[in-house]
């Protein structure tokens, strides 16, 4: 391998790293350092996340139950120590903003994609580290921002806890300010602001994505030769850049309803909690809407696609097996990407749109379950026959096809007009997408941190302790999202505080409060996690520079990887990725650096 | 130098490369494509900067596009009349008068950037400082007229609550100028490099990328002027 590869102009260090701690750990413009401190965002944000859903389970479990700590948490928005429908309803937006924005959508991308895209595509950083380093601010200025909303008052100096729409802030009633509720003020200003912050960062971040993956990849590696991450990531950062600006765009004009008296969704004749709304008139919620959706869905997307990447990736590695279908792969990635900009509309059937508009948003958004039995077949079809090793992120992988499909099959349900009717606002929506937007993607993460700990932090996690979080997690999840199917079957809507008060959906209240228990569970299993993190990080054995015997570019330097990745010297492939089993070699795989491989494919 | 140099990018050095997209053979680092003949000191590194400057800058003006698209959907949406929709609270403004002026200035400043561009590339560097830092002048000038304008419309009481046709006149000459005074700002940084005599490779990459977002910025212009005042 020494003899092929090729000094870069003489110099060996192009970048020395910095060394003082600020610039080095701070305001560092290494991507790695930049990939982890993405990490670390995600891990605070969805350890808060995980905190307000427990308390939404414990008011869906036990509605109306006094909780004595509560009243020292709210002690304005539950005085009693009992969760108001207002609490409530904030708990919920803040929940569904925290895990979108800064979860779903930024440790799969940032934190993953920022680490291993550049050593993956053999580039010593990203094509713009100084624009990767203010992304990164810009999105922690913006989590601290949202959460700020927590500490917002009201004109009464009531405590509410931030916005109350929900992670969709619907029109009107979010551009009405705090006559449409407590936190509806202030608070939804906080979150607008915080959300167009989001947009100009991922912007900034799908921009060094989309240049540093065309530019600056090594010499060798041609496209087809590419990861499956680094399409996903690829993919990822397209859809950013087209759907971000659009939020953006719907951000300022609920701005300027908010703080400039114009009226782009408020439509006239408001009548809100006993007021005339009269200086507003002709505005359109469903504009609103339909901004927010074509976001929206590709957002979704966003979330998942880099799961996919890297479940394709670890079922190959860990079946010892080249993916199955290779191309198919990246088309369908591709595909899905691109179908997901014009399904929009099924989020709004109904919303008065024209039954002829919403068979065609229903068509495509059917179409799209092609693309994704292509990548469901495909990894089955890489599983097949392979002498698979069951690690910790494998297990993960198989849990993310397993949470697809079940997720992606209840999609199916909803993206069909005549269904989605009595399904809307359902249980069964919360289920659908917790499944396949939520805990898949962050199945995907799982797998990703199981996989690529000991490259970010040279030590090996304690594979005992993984197993057993994969184990709790994976029936965990299904216990509390499966019933969720049920319950939207028997009619219970989303967003209320509690069923207990509604005479039809009484009858579920057993089965919310068993799904209650089990978060509990789920959520206490999480700990096994976060133990594992810090005493792997601190006391876990030394990792090998490629200890899963895997080929990609990261492997072939050490754990950790030095300042500029390669040393000065970039590396040259020579093979794809995925070359497991291969007939006749040595070994049972051949890392994409392997002279080894030009030869065989002269034969 | 070592002998193995290679640049995965098909353009010269000291010329400031092709145009992006023009296909030339491995542009996007596909593979290798032996090497150009450097001069001393010089690498592919040198190369791979102003090209990876041009994609950023390409990538850049598709989201901001999206994001003009979006309030143009917004606009058409929220009710104008002429494209069929909307409720009748629509109430066109009247155009002001010097807006026609305005125009006329971004798209000189658009003919002196390439001017600009132009005798950069042939190394006029006498003309080059004058037609840089005549389009950072017209530059600032259209500014100034914006804001005219903007006050004009407040001489008659329209302001951006008025109705629904001034909120989005307010929205979209903010946005664009405040997308314009981003150029303005990179043009000033390179017309103070230029009459400090600092024009490297860099900077030569630097003015392309000025200059598409430049043009970029004009044919928005141009957009916004024919969608707001013809399309009510």
């Amino acid at each position: 391998m020494a003899d092929v590869v090729h000094p870069v102009h003489g110099e060996v260090h192009r970048h020395p790293a910095p060394t003082n701690f600020i610039r080095k750990y701070i305001f560092s413009t290494d991507h790695k350092v930049i990939g982890i401190q993405y990490w670390c965002l995600a891990l605070f944000a969805v350890f808060v996340g995980m905190a307000l859903s427990l308390l939404m389970r414990l008011q869906l479990g036990w509605p109306g139950q006094e909780w004595g700590f509560l009243k020292t948490l709210f002690p304005n928005a539950a005085e009693n120590g009992t969760i108001s429908g207002e609490l409530y309803l904030s708990l919920l937006t803040m929940h569904g903003t925290i895990m979108v924005f800064f979860v779903l959508t930024t440790a799969p991308q940032g934190g993953f994609g920022n680490y291993f895209l550049p050593i993956q595509i053999g580039a010593d950083d990203m094509a713009f580290p100084v624009l990767n380093m203010l992304s990164f601010w810009i999105t922690f200025v913006a989590l601290v921002v949202l959460l700020s909303a927590f500490f917002v008052t009201d004109a009464n100096m009531i405590n509410v806890i931030g916005p109350i729409g929900g992670w969709t802030g619907y029109a009107p009633l979010s551009a009405l300010g705090e006559r449409a509720g407590p936190g509806q003020g202030t608070g939804v200003l906080l979150w607008i602001t915080s959300i167009a912050l989001f947009c100009v960062a991922s912007l900034l971040g799908a921009l060094n994505f989309i240049t540093t993956m065309l530019n600056m990849r090594a010499r060798g590696l041609s496209l087809m030769r590419l990861p499956l991450t680094c399409w996903a990531w690829f993919t990822t950062a397209i859809l950013a850049l087209l759907s971000f600006p659009v939020l953006l765009a719907a951000g300022i004009l609920l701005l300027l309803d908010h703080l400039a008296g114009t009226s782009f969704f408020i439509p006239g004749g408001e009548y809100v909690s006993g007021q005339l709304v009269k200086e507003h008139a002709g505005g359109s919620p469903i504009l609103w809407q339909h901004l927010f959706w074509f976001f929206g869905h590709p957002e979704v997307y966003i979330a998942i696609l880099p799961g996919m990447g890297l479940t394709s990736h670890l079922l190959s590695t860990f079946s010892r097996k080249p993916v199955f279908g290779y191309r198919a792969m990246v088309y369908a990635l591709f595909a899905i990407g691109l179908l997901g900009f014009f399904v929009w509309g099924h989020h709004m059937f109904i919303s008065g749109m024209s039954p002829y508009s919403a068979i065609a948003f229903s068509l495509v958004t059917l179409t799209i379950g092609v693309p994704s039995a292509i990548k469901t077949f495909n990894w089955l079809g890489t599983l097949w026959g392979g002498q698979i090793r069951f690690t910790t992120p494998m297990l993960f992988a198989i849990g993310f096809v397993s949470l697809f499909v079940s997720g992606g099959i209840t999609g199916l349900f909803l993206g069909q007009t005549s269904i989605d009717i009595p399904l809307h606002d359902t249980y069964f929506v919360v289920g659908h997408f917790h499944l396949i937007m939520g805990v898949a993607a962050i199945f995907g993460m799982f797998a990703g941190t199981y996989f690529w700990f000991p490259k970010m932090f040279g030590k090996m996690m304690n594979e005992g302790l993984g197993k057993i979080h994969f184990i709790i997690t994976f029936i965990g999840v299904n216990a509390i999202f499966i019933p969720f199917h049920v319950m939207g079957m028997a009619g219970a809507p989303r967003r209320y505080a509690s069923h207990g008060n509604l005479e039809y959906a009484r009858s579920v209240m057993p089965l919310s409060r068993f799904i209650s228990w089990v978060a509990f569970v789920t959520i206490a299993g999480q700990l096994i996690f976060l133990v594992n993190l810090i005493w792997s990080w601190i006391k876990g054995p030394k990792a090998s520079a490629n200890p899963w015997e895997a080929t990609s570019l990261e492997w072939t330097i050490p754990s950790p990887p030095p300042h500029d990745n390669f040393a000065g010297i970039l590396p040259d492939v020579h093979r794809g990725p995925y070359e497991f089993s291969v007939p006749g070699a040595s070994t049972d795989y051949l890392m994409q650096t392997d002279p080894e491989s030009a030869e065989e494919h002269g034969h | 130098m070592p002998s193995t140099l290679t640049t995965d990018i098909g353009i010269k050095p000291g010329v400031g490369g092709g145009e992006f997209g023009s296909g030339d053979g491995g542009k996007f680092g596909s593979g290798p494509s032996d090497s150009k003949d450097w001069p001393p000191g010089w690498s592919s590194e040198d190369a791979a900067e102003p090209e990876k400057y041009r994609i950023g800058m390409w990538v850049a003006l598709a989201s901001i596009l999206m994001l003009f698209v979006a309030l143009t959907s917004a606009y058409i949406v929220r009710g104008v009349p002429a494209l069929g929709g909307g409720p009748d609270d629509w109430l066109p403004i009247d155009m002001p008068s010097v807006l026609w002026l305005n125009t006329a200035v971004l798209l000189a400043s658009s003919v002196t950037i390439e001017l600009a561009r132009r005798a950069l590339k042939k190394n006029e560097y006498e003309r080059f400082k004058s037609w840089i830092s005549l389009t950072t002048l017209l530059g600032l000038a259209f500014l100034g007229g914006q804001l005219m304008a903007w006050r004009q419309l407040a001489a008659q009481g329209v302001f951006i609550n008025s109705h629904p046709h001034s909120s989005f006149f307010y929205l979209l000459t903010s946005l664009h100028g405040l997308h314009l005074l981003g150029g303005v700002i990179a043009l000033g940084f390179v017309t103070v490099a230029a009459f400090r005599m600092r024009i490297g490779f860099k900077r030569r990459a630097a003015v392309q990328v000025t200059a598409i977002y430049w043009h970029f910025m004009d044919g928005l212009w141009i957009y916004l002027f024919g969608l707001l005042f013809f399309f009510r």
